[in-house]
């Protein structure tokens, strides 16, 4: 198939700035007309804050350089403005109302109405041929909670082809599918470049990329690293990754020499389900270890499971139990709530510290015992003044850059939040600390304090499992890394032999497991 | 570091008084409303020509407002934990109907009818705090339902009739502080107002000693000073006044009920580990969960704390109208849910004190008595309350959300720019700091 080669798209030097960070700096992506283009890259490389910058979502104004769609300079105020100029995006969490039905979701904002009342006969005609259209042999009249996920995305892309849509842009589209359904996906998307609509894919699974994608654009600390084309040359999922990953390792991590210990911490076959669709396993099978004194790293890519792994362990606070064991000290133990975690001496830092981490209505005090006030208590009765005493302590200790633990946590910055989210864990005395992305949206100097921190605990004979979707973090301060994906541990590293492509390769499919 | 020197100086005088009264955090709303009791006391006090502070008055005020405000210290508990409760009013006269029944068809003796009424409050609280919180369903439909549900079985128990209640049992209601002592006026009521006023004292000098041991800023002496002299001074001229009424008359017992439950569940809500628990779920119910907090039973709790409540404020009602009536109680949550929203709780849970609550109370009530004493009509009565509710909420929604241009646009953004000197420096996300900067430049331009 000749492929028109004339841009449909040409975003030029695109540079945008957050307080504190530049998120993208001379960023530039051309697509043409009638391609599938992919765009790779980290998580928070700025993959998604380009398309932002692209969907108007940040309107024309909060960025810096131009974006020319179809031959004609833009500058879109919001969402809307760049749908009416034919560019609409489908993100990761799905835009549609359970409750109303295909037809209803499809025209939803765009009613075919006259005088303002809704022509539902004609709605019907015209959803039931845009569904003809992707592939979706569907009653329009069904409710959307009543169908999967796969053809819940097929109902967006209907919803987005009766926008007219010219660029189509897909966050992740088959992050939640199964094999049968986005293979189909895929073939749609490739059917409608033939259509005359280009689309713009963010995906972490290369296998995809390489199977749909005519060209990549590889983004890294928010900049164009390099475009290929797939037709072209020699593409394989070695050269994305090294292009996704290849920045130099600076050094950003304190040193530390590793006292490790013996075997304390055990999971055996871990298999969890997915709380609200039974059939749906999040982890399967999964078996890891932890030594005293040992920075254990846990690396995947977004959806791998990392998280509901970590959290399914403290407590079953995430899905339900399926099957599996946990041995502490050579004791089976069984944690049925969080409480029993805590006592058993496991800490869990959430990846979310605003929504899962901390009461943002507390004071720093408040919130640094709020996880084992009977430590601090008499019977029931909680004693204000070593509740201070200890909060001042870790203060002090931990340098939270605050006048006094009287503040309200919610006025502190990302980074000083987080110290309080570990002296919260800190002070329950866990063995096991489990740390989710504990560095994510602070910047560097306090994350360096933080690296410093969690060596500190390690020192002191306790375990750590660090999830981290930062490669070089991990790489900078783990002993050992797993792999995670889709569910599983698809590799047992020492940091030694780690290099990001050997964790990336077992980070991207199941297939290429590590045999030892 | 400037931070650190201007805060320690925001600490110091108003801010110490403000927080005594507002809890841990300062909370404006909870101060603005204690100067709102003052200045509506006042008011009346002068357009009744001195009736409102007349012992007479006051002993007034405690027996027809203590049940609400009794109330109120349990929907403050439940509205810290994020729900609300609907059926007090219901529950309060079913209560009320089962204890009179009991006392005049079991001939029940009045403290065993006592105890039986407790029970039925915590059976029905059980009962409504098990849907709330092992069935799920809201807290407003479980309640909704229990409205009907125990306002019906109150008409179905008493036939929809009045039932007497015997004279011992009314002096839960209507009883006083006994008279004894040489002195012309109740000497129980002063021993209880000077003991009030030496904890004063003896709370400020304690929490000045233990600031000086931890090393921490305590506020200026003329600070703790002025605090006790004014607190203590108040708790003594009220005490006096309830001393020197009419004869016979004293505090009310319904008020030392309410007294004692303001303090214990001031207590409970302030330092125990089950108090923190409430406010943390109410706070940030996923958070707390993951600290180990366990949800469902602060849910279960509170609402079969309300219902014990209800049922007690029931229970002092009947007394104090020496029967129990199919009407009882109707509205009362309403009352109820208003105070503790006047006294600076949040709509979405979390925030929120017994104190400021029965603050908020005081404020309706005294409300309510001045206009009637005025001679305005329970129309207007209504109308008032209703405003009142409204503007304490509407000034601290629109409080919070400072920045965004409104009518009060260039006031909010001078006191913000005069406050950001003193305000330490928060983390701004990207799309907050734009809307801000536009609102500035308005309130600059217009």
């Amino acid at each position: 198939m000749p492929s028109e080669q004339h841009p449909i798209l040409e975003m030029r030097s695109i540079t945008k700035e957050f307080p504190g960070v530049k998120a993208l700096s001379e960023v530039s992506l051309t697509v043409n007309a009638a391609e599938v283009h992919a765009i790779c890259g980290e998580n928070g490389a700025g993959k998604s804050t380009l398309m932002k910058v692209l969907s108007g979502v940040y309107p024309a104004g909060t960025y810096t350089g131009e974006i020319v769609f179809r031959g004609e300079k833009v500058e879109f105020k919001d969402i809307r403005s760049s749908e009416n100029a034919g560019i609409v995006i489908i993100h990761q969490e799905l835009a549609l109302i359970p409750e109303l039905s295909i037809t209803e979701n499809i025209f939803l904002g765009n009613e075919l109405a006259h005088r303002g009342v809704i022509d539902w006969v004609e709605a019907k005609a015209k959803a039931t041929e845009l569904l003809a259209r992707v592939g979706l042999d569907e009653d329009p009249d069904r409710q959307i909670k009543n169908i999967g996920v796969g053809k819940q995305q097929l109902v967006e892309i209907a919803k987005a082809l009766n926008k007219d849509v010219k660029l189509l842009i897909l966050d992740e589209p088959t992050a939640a599918l199964n094999e049968n359904d986005s293979q189909h996906l895929l073939d749609l998307i490739r059917g409608l470049k033939g259509k005359g609509i280009a689309s713009i894919m963010i995906s972490h699974k290369l296998n995809e990329i390489e199977q749909v994608a005519d060209s990549i654009t590889i983004i890294r600390d928010g900049k164009t690293i390099e475009t290929l084309d797939i037709a072209a040359g020699e593409i394989n999922e070695d050269r994305i990754i090294r292009g996704m990953v290849g920045r130099s390792l600076e050094s950003r991590f304190p040193d530390r020499t590793p006292n490790i210990g013996d075997v304390f911490f055990e999971v055996k076959d871990w298999t969890v389900q997915h709380p609200q669709v039974a059939e749906r396993l999040v982890v399967k099978g999964s078996s890891l270890y932890v030594r005293r004194g040992e920075i254990v790293g846990l690396a995947g890519l977004m959806g791998a499971g990392r998280t509901e792994l970590a959290m399914s362990l403290f407590g079953r606070s995430y899905g339900s139990f399926v099957s599996g064991t946990i041995v502490k000290d050579g004791e089976e133990i069984e944690l049925r709530d969080v409480s029993q975690a805590i006592d058993a001496g496991l800490a869990y830092v959430s990846e979310d510290r605003k929504v899962l981490g901390l009461n943002l209505l507390d004071d720093i005090k408040a919130s640094i015992v709020s996880a084992k006030l009977k430590k601090i208590s008499r019977g029931q009765v909680v004693d204000d003044m070593r509740e201070y005493s200890v909060a001042e302590e870790y203060r002090k200790s931990l340098r939270i850059k605050a006048p006094s633990v009287d503040m309200g946590v919610g006025k502190l910055s990302g980074g000083n939040q987080q110290k309080v989210v570990l002296a919260k864990w800190m002070f329950t005395d866990p063995d096991l600390l489990i740390l989710d992305e504990p560095t994510r949206g602070i910047d560097v100097g306090a994350k360096y304090e933080i690296y410093t921190i969690i060596q500190a605990l390690a020192a002191q004979g306790k375990g750590v499992i660090l999830i981290s979707s930062e490669l070089p973090e991990l790489l900078g301060i783990a002993d050992r890394i797993y792999t995670v994906f889709e569910g599983q541990i698809t590799g047992d590293i020492p940091v030694t032999d780690a290099n990001p492509e050997t964790l990336m390769k077992s980070m991207t499919s199941a297939r290429k497991r590590v045999q030892n | 570091m400037s931070t650190e020197t201007s805060s320690t100086k925001k600490s110091g005088g108003f801010a110490d008084i403000k927080k005594m009264f507002g809890g841990g955090q300062s909370n404006l709303r909870q101060f603005g409303i204690l100067g709102s009791l003052i200045v509506i006391i006042l008011l009346f006090q002068v357009l009744t020509n001195g009736l409102t502070l007349s012992p007479t008055n006051l002993i007034n005020v405690v027996n027809q407002y203590s049940y609400i405000l009794i109330l109120a210290i349990g929907m403050v508990m439940v509205i810290i934990a994020g729900h609300i409760d609907l059926s007090v009013g219901s529950v309060a006269a079913f209560t009320g109907i089962v204890v009179a029944k009991a006392m005049a068809d079991w001939n029940l003796p009045w403290p065993l009818a006592i105890v039986l009424g407790i029970a039925v409050g915590a059976a029905i609280g059980a009962w409504q705090g098990f849907w709330v919180a092992y069935i799920g369903v809201p807290a407003f439909i479980v309640t909704l339902a229990g409205m009907l549900i125990f306002r019906g079985g109150n008409q179905f128990i008493g036939q929809s009739t009045s039932v007497a209640v015997p004279s011992e049992f009314t002096y839960i209601g209507a009883g006083y502080i006994p008279d004894f002592g040489p002195f012309p006026f109740s000497t129980g009521t002063m021993i209880l107002g000077i003991l009030g006023a030496a904890w004063i004292v003896y709370n400020e000098w304690h929490i000045r000693r233990v600031q000086k041991k931890m090393g921490s800023t305590s506020s200026p002496v003329w600070v703790s000073v002025v605090k006790v002299v004014l607190l203590a001074g108040v708790i003594l001229a009220a005490a006096w006044l309830f001393a020197t009424g009419r004869v016979g008359t004293s505090f009310p017992i319904s008020g030392i009920i309410l007294v004692a439950l303001v303090i214990l569940y001031s207590f409970i809500t302030r330092s125990t580990i089950g108090g923190r628990h409430i406010y943390a779920v109410g706070g940030n119910r996923l958070a707390a969960t993951l600290s180990g907090v366990k949800d469902r039973r602060v849910d279960f709790f509170v609402m079969m704390n309300m219902s014990v409540l209800a049922s007690l404020a029931g229970m002092i009602y009947v007394a104090r109208a020496t029967a129990s009536g199919p009407q009882d109680g109707n509205g009362w949550e309403l009352d109820a849910i208003a105070s503790v929203f006047i006294g600076g709780a949040a709509v979405s849970g979390g925030i929120g004190t017994v104190i400021g609550s029965i603050v908020g109370g005081l404020v309706m009530a005294f409300l309510n008595n001045g206009l009637q004493l005025i001679g305005a009509g329970a129309d207007l009565v209504q109308i008032i309350k209703g405003l009142v509710l409204l503007i304490a909420v509407g000034v601290d929604v629109w409080s919070k959300r400072q920045g965004r241009p409104s009518i009060f646009g260039i006031w909010s953004q001078r006191r913000k720019a005069r406050a950001a000197a003193d305000e330490p420096v928060l983390e701004s996300s990207g799309t907050v700091l734009p809307t801000n900067d536009n609102a500035s430049a308005e309130s600059l331009r217009s």
